[in-house]
């Protein structure tokens, strides 16, 4: 490498400035959003909060510890991102295998596969989907959350793209042993495979629990709404509250709603995502690479 | 014999799958002849009254539905052309940084908001073009007027299309950057010897070295063409600015589930899986015949 002229310096001097006032664009709204929870209401409502806390507090933190609504609907979350979770990874796992057998294997595997891959292309939509899991008795049910998505196609392709990499060989020698395809799933594909297991398990947990609309839409009782679903009718009252016709009476509503405390349980809402962030970004990383770049 | 047992438990396998597949995919495919339907709920899809084209004509006839599938395409199309350009400008900038533990940090504050809900991403947007938040608060300092953002139907289509991106630009440019990094090193080394500057490398090795990436990612896009963002709209939208940011899949959702017409409703739906699925078919032809880009 030779020296690098002034013009490449300026340009690198210009692109580490650029770059960083973009990062630093995009964690501003998040230390805000921390800033006006930890502030006096009042600082808070006057629009005084800008990065660093005003009035410094707690209260808003400590309300939400006894915030019944806020305690119930993350329980219902967790509920949801286990038994949610737990059903989606076993589904896909026992999909994908005999989908990822040979043709002369499995003579049938083509029909199941276009059986499942039309649902990727086309769907009822959100109506006749309403009223099936309507008719099938899921209405008002944590199972609503769970079963109509029960089975993601997308992650079971994954799956069956990882399984595929596995040597044939391996199945073969099981099998002249002996085991039965049970054995040969459970036994030398689930060790072989964790790695991609930790990554669509990643991508499922983060999905269910960030889904909120199906909460929305399936859900009747609002103590039975998860995190994201309770927040987002939060959001929306502000939303309604909005189209009141002057700016008055904007500001004197925006003085009704507990500010701070609305912005912590966002907060909140976003912090388990955040805490396990690191991993995420390195399984999807992963995985984005592995899925879009092959030759 | 053998065979015959083993094929037997590899469809015992696919059971559950299939059932909730059947139930819940193609249930719903089914239902769709609700949209020839004036469909009651208590009658069902098989006793309700087949009334042809109406729920189409009808809806189709409404003054509001031309503007919503032209907001849903504005929206849509503005957001692809952003995803492609702003991931490609972010993946060539970080490509010139050396330091990679700043490229790293540059990489998590990016990629960040792609793992947030848009319960919590629409709180956050809400908040920060609130009257009395920060960006007014900016406005107010220099002088300006504020502005009421969320109430004003170009505004709110602008930060529609911002914060889509905002939230999933970090997801085309590590696809993005992971080509860069594909492409063999020796024609920079070669490109070097003959006197080209990082300028002219950029130009004619990254760029063309990345064009069969971007082309993929453009083409797949396409199949989105009315996905104008259903759940960002629905947590930041208000009645004020339906005129500018109401788009298919929300006026779907207001039609059905609040007006309770759920035949025009599932019409408007129909309508718009058939062009989704038109736009995913030719594209994933393109794609395949284009970049050899297949699925499974």
């Amino acid at each position: 490498m030779h020296k690098p002229t002034i013009s490449r310096r300026i340009f690198l001097l210009c692109n580490t400035l650029i770059l960083s006032a973009i990062t630093v664009l995009g964690i501003i709204p998040f230390i805000h959003l921390l800033s006006i929870s930890l502030s006096s209401n009042t600082a808070a409502m006057a629009g005084e909060v800008k990065l660093w806390p005003v009035g410094f507090n707690l209260d808003a933190y400590r309300y939400l510890g006894e915030k019944v609504e806020f305690f119930r609907s993350f329980g219902v979350s967790v509920q949801r991102v286990i038994l949610g979770t737990a059903i989606n990874m076993v589904l896909v796992f026992i999909t994908a295998f005999p989908l990822s057998k040979s043709n002369d294997q499995f003579k049938f595997r083509t029909v199941y596969v276009w059986f499942f891959a039309i649902t990727m292309f086309f769907g009822g939509g959100l109506i006749p989907t309403y009223i099936i899991v309507k008719d099938t008795g899921l209405i008002d049910s944590i199972w609503a959350l769970i079963l109509p998505g029960a089975l993601n196609v997308w992650n079971m392709v994954l799956m069956l793209n990882f399984f595929r990499g596995i040597p044939r060989e391996l199945d073969e020698a099981a099998t002249i042993d002996g085991a039965g395809q049970w054995k040969v799933l459970w036994r030398i594909y689930l060790p072989v495979s964790l790695p991609s297991i930790a990554t669509i398990g990643l991508f499922t947990i983060v999905g269910h629990w960030n889904a909120w609309f199906d909460g929305i839409l399936y859900l009747n009782s609002p103590e039975k709404y998860p995190l994201q679903t309770y927040l987002s009718t939060l959001i929306m009252a502000i939303n309604s509250q909005m189209t009141s016709i002057s700016i008055e009476q904007i500001k004197a509503m925006e003085n009704l709603s507990e500010k701070t405390l609305r912005t912590a349980q966002i907060f909140m809402g976003a912090l388990p995502i955040m805490l396990v962030y690191p991993f995420l970004q390195k399984y999807f990383v992963k995985g984005i690479t592995v899925g879009s770049v092959k030759e | 014999m053998k065979t015959l047992k083993k094929e037997y438990l590899l469809h015992f396998m696919l059971l559950p799958g299939v059932i909730i597949t059947l139930i819940y995919a193609y249930g719903p495919m089914a239902g769709l002849v609700m949209a020839f339907q004036q469909f009651e709920p208590l009658s069902g899809f098989f006793k309700s009254e087949f009334v042809g084209w109406d729920n189409f004509k009808y809806v189709f006839e409404l003054p509001d539905f031309m503007q919503v599938l032209w907001n849903t395409i504005f929206i849509a199309v503005f957001k692809m052309v952003l995803f492609l350009l702003v991931p490609l400008i972010l993946a060539l900038l970080l490509n010139e940084v050396t330091k990679s533990w700043f490229s790293r940090i540059i990489q998590s504050a990016i990629f960040l908001p792609f793992f947030l809900s848009w319960t919590v991403l629409g709180g956050v947007i809400i908040e920060l073009f609130s009257l009395n938040g920060p960006v007014n608060g900016l406005l107010e300092a220099i002088g300006l007027e504020p502005i009421m953002f969320m109430l004003n139907n170009g505004w709110f289509r602008g930060i529609v299309i911002g914060s889509d991106v905002w939230k999933g630009m970090g997801y085309n440019m590590i696809v993005m950057l992971a080509a860069i990094t594909g492409i063999n090193a020796t024609l920079y080394e070669a490109a070097e010897v003959d006197g080209a500057g990082r300028w002219k490398q950029m130009l004619n090795i990254t760029l063309p070295g990345m064009a069969p990436i971007l082309i993929l990612l453009g083409v797949l896009s396409l199949g989105g063409i009315l996905n104008a963002g259903f759940e960002q709209i629905l947590i930041m939208y208000n009645p004020t600015v339906y005129e500018g940011g109401d788009i298919i899949d929300t006026f779907v959702y207001r039609l059905g589930m609040f007006s309770q017409q759920f035949g025009p409703a599932a019409a408007v739906g129909l309508f718009k899986s058939v062009v989704s699925l038109a736009m995913v078919s030719i594209t994933y032809y393109a794609a395949y015949k284009y970049s050899d880009y297949r699925i499974f």
